[in-house]
């Protein structure tokens, strides 16, 4: 076993462009990574690179579980998690060879994670109370933020099992798409410290104490609230409020534990972007955040690049040619046994081959570009950079190639 | 307008406000500013609106961050239109909200000891949207008449991604049982009325693969259970058919003719080699692949029965010169 280093995933081999490579089979081999977490913006393909990352782990040996956030419907299907039961389920057709590897996978359920939450800190009645409460169905199941912080508390509650059970040794998580970089990592927080906070006790302050306490400050600020919401719904708030107020402490604890366990050393963050702008202003955020919080980063993995395509040709050369074969004016190769009228039907064809090229080389040097400026910002960052396919993954079999993808590329 | 111009779609007169949706990585930033930019070259003043704090147009236009503030960014491409943009951010909007409806200018800021911006920003079920919402109703209400205030003839909004914009357009049910009356309630019921109206329509960016697609039918339907009105679908990032259906037939199934294709080659004096000649066929194989699966997406849009438009990916990026070029790309198909 290899000894412990920062970064756990060094720099092993230099890539040309000055960025080191991903060594994702070190990663998922690395006995003592117990969690994954793929975060990035929305529509890089998260879900995609977890999923495949948790189906090459446990093919390599690993007892996986994988947490998705909002898989394609074919995708899910495959997995045999399209009912949403916010329960881990075996995952059928996982080649594992006879060894040890096993994979489960489930979808999250926000809604019955944050059930399952009260449920679990509350008493029968008080549960119940909470439950029924208009204010709460609309918070536990739109509140901007309750998705990243259920899926966090999932994530928490499928380590303690691992812990107890010993039924997994690596976590995959799959984030949602936050609206902004600093969401996922921030709610779990925002929601204990408002439900924590000051302004909670101001609301229930005049459902408890006597009116004494109605300082200038503060009916200025009831007023205020009522000015905004009506009174009616400021009374639903101050109900809800007041059901809640015995599970705040609980509430707050889970998230300081969540947020350690990010910060443990048996954490990898994986950052994952597609080769875009705004996927790569993205990850750089991610990439900044996670160091300020002392969150492991193992990497970068970039989806769908374009790859670099053979032959030697400059895309001005290919569109040169494309040209002059659409322009007709190319000379005819005399003695190459082509006559003129074959030429002129294939013509079409090879320009348009030829644009083709074209295009991909330009697409390529863009890329290329964006990428060795991230590296340059960010140049201890290992990155794996991933294929664009030109078909759709929604099969094991799919993800099984993007894992190969993923572990030979760079 | 000249008489060579296209016939602009009939439900298109009396829209102001054209709210631009997509899943994440489709480009719905992108196509809300090139939209932006065509409704302005037809000579009239718009306004495009962010609301999530991303700063994306200023991204894209490579411009300064925008304040809560509308300001100029760019120029019509050939009418002399002006575009102006502005950055809606919930707290700014609160207190605007607060300042206009109730003068509570200074002591709205004083709230802030208590956390109640943040709790009427961030926390409260709905009032968020209805803030962002509010803001665009505002400027969309206003006419030439309306003192110290500029009147645009169109607004364009890069909203939330399609799994969220029901409820961020729906304001109304999502406070439904929460606020039955009330100042936010009645806010969120003129809003809602604007956005039901014919002066409204939705726009659905898209690329061609499955998930997106199937996010867009999703919407849609979405989108017509709640009474909003349905725009066109955009396309986003689509390839260009360079090869036509026999062509691409003959790729796939590895039967395009080397042999001309190096004579081809050779003719205009490039070095036919293999590496060149294999690179070249494989290229043809993925771009067929690709081309039939996005066709297979193309007629699941179709059959959503909505306006479609369609634009290019462009193989440099997205700057300001590829955005007037999209820009002029919706204008020719007559979304603009």
């Amino acid at each position: 076993m290899r000894p412990r280093t920062t970064p756990r995933v060094g720099p092993l081999v230099a890539r040309p462009d000055g960025a080191p490579r991903l060594d994702v089979d070190a990663l998922l081999g690395d006995r003592s990574v117990r969690i994954v977490v793929c975060c990035g913006s929305g529509g890089v393909g998260k879900t995609t690179t977890s999923a495949a990352l948790a189906l090459r782990a446990a093919e390599q040996g690993r007892r996986v579980v994988v947490l998705t956030i909002d898989p394609a419907r074919r995708l899910a299907q495959s997995m045999g998690i399209g009912r949403l039961d916010n329960v881990p389920r075996p995952v059928a057709g996982v080649a594992t060879e006879g060894g040890p590897g096993s994979l489960d996978a489930m979808m999250l359920d926000m809604k019955r994670t944050f059930d399952e939450v009260v449920e679990s800190q509350a008493s029968p009645e008080k549960a119940a109370q909470i439950l029924g409460n208009p204010f709460y169905a609309v918070l536990s199941s739109s509140f901007a933020g309750t998705q990243e912080y259920m899926a966090m508390e999932k994530l928490g509650q499928l380590h303690a099992d691992a812990v107890a059970s010993g039924r997994w040794d690596l976590i995959v998580v799959d984030t949602p798409p936050s609206r902004s970089a600093l969401d996922f990592l921030d709610s779990p927080e925002r929601l204990s410290s408002f439900l924590d906070g000051r302004l909670i006790r101001l609301l229930l302050t005049p459902a408890r104490g006597p009116a004494k306490l109605m300082t200038a400050g503060l009916s200025l600020f009831t007023g205020a609230l009522t000015k905004i919401l009506g009174a009616q719904m400021l009374r639903d708030v101050q109900t809800f409020v007041a059901a809640l107020d015995t599970l705040f402490g609980g509430f707050r604890q889970r998230a300081q534990r969540t947020y350690r366990l990010l910060q443990a050393d048996g954490t990898a963050f994986l950052v994952v972007a597609t080769p875009e702008p705004d996927a790569l202003r993205e990850a750089a955020y991610f990439v900044e955040r996670l160091n300020q919080e002392s969150m492991p980063l193992a990497g970068l993995v970039v989806n769908r690049a374009s790859a670099a395509p053979a032959g030697g040709l400059s895309a001005e050369q290919a569109l040169a040619a494309a040209e002059r074969l659409e322009a007709g004016d190319a000379p005819t190769a005399a003695g190459a046994g082509t006559d003129t009228d074959t030429g002129t039907d294939t013509g079409g064809l090879t320009a348009a081959l030829l644009r083709l090229h074209a295009d991909r080389l330009r697409m390529v040097a863009r890329e290329a570009r964006l990428q060795r400026r991230f590296a340059a910002a960010h140049p201890d960052v290992p990155a794996a950079v991933v294929p664009a396919l030109s078909v759709d993954v929604h099969d094991l079999a799919g993800l099984r190639r993007i894992g190969a993808l993923l572990a030979r590329s760079g | 307008m000249s008489p060579a111009a296209p016939t602009p779609p009939p439900d298109r007169d009396g829209v102001r406000l054209h709210v631009v949706t997509g899943k994440g990585g489709t480009g719905k930033t992108t196509v809300a500013a090139a939209l932006a930019l065509a409704l302005a070259s037809r000579g009239g003043t718009v306004l495009l609106c962010e609301v999530e704090g991303r700063q994306g147009i200023a991204q894209l236009f490579d411009v300064p961050p925008l304040p809560y503030e509308e300001r100029r960014i760019a120029a019509g491409p050939s009418d002399g239109g002006d575009l102006y943009a502005l950055a809606v951010d919930t707290e700014s909007a609160l207190l605007e909200y607060l300042s206009m409806y109730y003068r509570l200018g200074r002591a709205g800021k004083a709230l802030d000891r208590f956390g109640i911006i943040d709790f009427a920003t961030t926390i409260a079920p709905g009032v968020r949207d209805v803030l962002l919402t509010g803001k665009v109703y505002e400027v969309v209400q206003r006419n030439r008449r309306t003192k110290n205030a500029r009147h645009y003839d169109a607004v364009v909004l890069d909203a939330p991604p399609t799994g969220r914009i029901s409820q961020f357009l729906n304001v109304n049910s999502e406070l439904a049982g929460l606020a039955k009356v009330g100042p936010i309630r009645n806010q969120a019921d003129t809003v809602t009325t604007l956005l039901r109206s014919g002066r409204t329509r939705v726009h659905l960016v898209t690329v061609l693969e499955d998930m997106p697609v199937q996010e867009t039918a999703d919407g849609i339907e979405e989108l017509r259970a709640g009474r909003l009105p349905v725009g066109g679908v955009v396309v986003n990032l689509a390839r260009r058919a360079e090869l036509d259906e026999d062509e691409r037939d003959r790729a796939v199934s590895g039967r395009l003719d080397a042999g001309s294709l190096r004579a081809d080659l050779e003719r205009v004096g490039l070095p036919a080699g293999d590496a060149l000649l294999g690179g070249l066929l494989e290229e043809a194989r993925e771009h067929a692949e690709r081309r039939d699966l996005e066709d297979r997406q193309r007629e699941r849009i179709d059959a959503l029965d909505v306006p479609v438009f369609e634009l290019t990916r462009l193989a440099d990026g997205v700057d300001l010169g590829g955005l007037y070029e999209l820009a002029a790309e919706l204008c020719r198909q007559g979304m603009a």
